[in-house]
């Protein structure tokens, strides 16, 4: 047997089973942090409900970059092929997404905020480090928005 | 300073407008980080490294931003908006605009 192909076949089990670890753990450490979050008040709206006292404002950002694993990369590159829907990205952009909105929440709680209001999300692909393209890349996901510290709760 | 990137400050009236400042960086990734990033990059997870690195390129964006705010005698800076993007191989421009006003 060709020993390109054990190796290859060999990486792309490995990475399926570390790739799935890290994104199930990732998972239920989201689930935990997002318990607590839950009261914090996060909106995409401009403006605040009127009856709000601001008594102070700031801004407020979380990001994180994410990379794919080799498996998920080319189940992604077989699916381009047939075209349809890539399910192995779905829950890497998800987690990352909430990940970046989570750490824009913690900031916002430690300037002594208690509500985000027009939260933005941005999203973009770092060029690959090396001329093929074949180098490193990663997604970056981006959340910011206007922390606000309500005068009283009612 | 105040910054916001909604097209008010909650809570205070502005007073005067002093047009967009921006402040920008560009920056890429050494390479021991890249590395490590490599290896990520195969078997899946956060790139700590560049999210790190991002983190502070957009901590060097916004101060700037502010620097030039402040020179303009502003002291606070609304509706700010970020921009990310990669110009070269491994190298990341982080931009940050807003408009520079006085609030009350």
């Amino acid at each position: 047997m060709n020993f390109d192909l054990v190796f290859f076949l060999l990486l792309l089990f490995v990475t399926y089973i570390t790739g799935s670890f890290v994104e199930r753990r990732h998972f239920a450490k989201l689930r935990k942090r997002e318990q607590w979050s839950r009261k914090m008040i996060v909106t995409n709206f401009k403006t605040l409900p009127p009856e709000w006292e601001v008594a102070s404002s700031g801004l407020v950002t979380g990001s994180v970059v994410i990379s794919v694993d080799y498996f998920k990369r080319i189940l992604a590159g077989l699916r381009a092929l047939f075209g349809g829907r890539i399910h192995v990205y779905e829950p890497l952009l998800d987690r990352a997404r909430r990940e970046a909105m989570m750490r824009m929440k913690e900031e916002a709680l430690s300037k002594g905020y208690n509500a985000v209001v027009n939260l933005r999300l941005e999203t973009s692909r770092l060029a690959s480090s090396r001329k093929n393209g074949k180098g490193t890349t990663g997604v970056e996901i981006l959340a910011f928005g206007t922390g606000i510290k309500r005068a009283r709760q009612d | 300073m105040i910054l916001s990137n909604t097209e008010t400050v909650m809570g205070k009236n502005i007073v005067e407008f002093y047009g967009v400042v921006t402040g920008s960086t560009v920056r890429a990734k050494h390479i021991g980080r890249d590395i490590m990033a490599g290896l990520k990059n195969i078997f899946g997870g956060e790139l700590k490294g560049y999210t790190e690195l991002l983190q502070d390129s957009r901590e060097e964006a916004i101060d700037r931003m502010t620097k030039q705010a402040e020179s303009v005698g502003a002291n606070a800076v609304v509706n700010v908006r970020f921009s990310t993007s990669s110009i070269a191989q491994g190298a990341a421009e982080i931009f940050a605009y807003g408009t520079a006003v006085r609030v009350e």
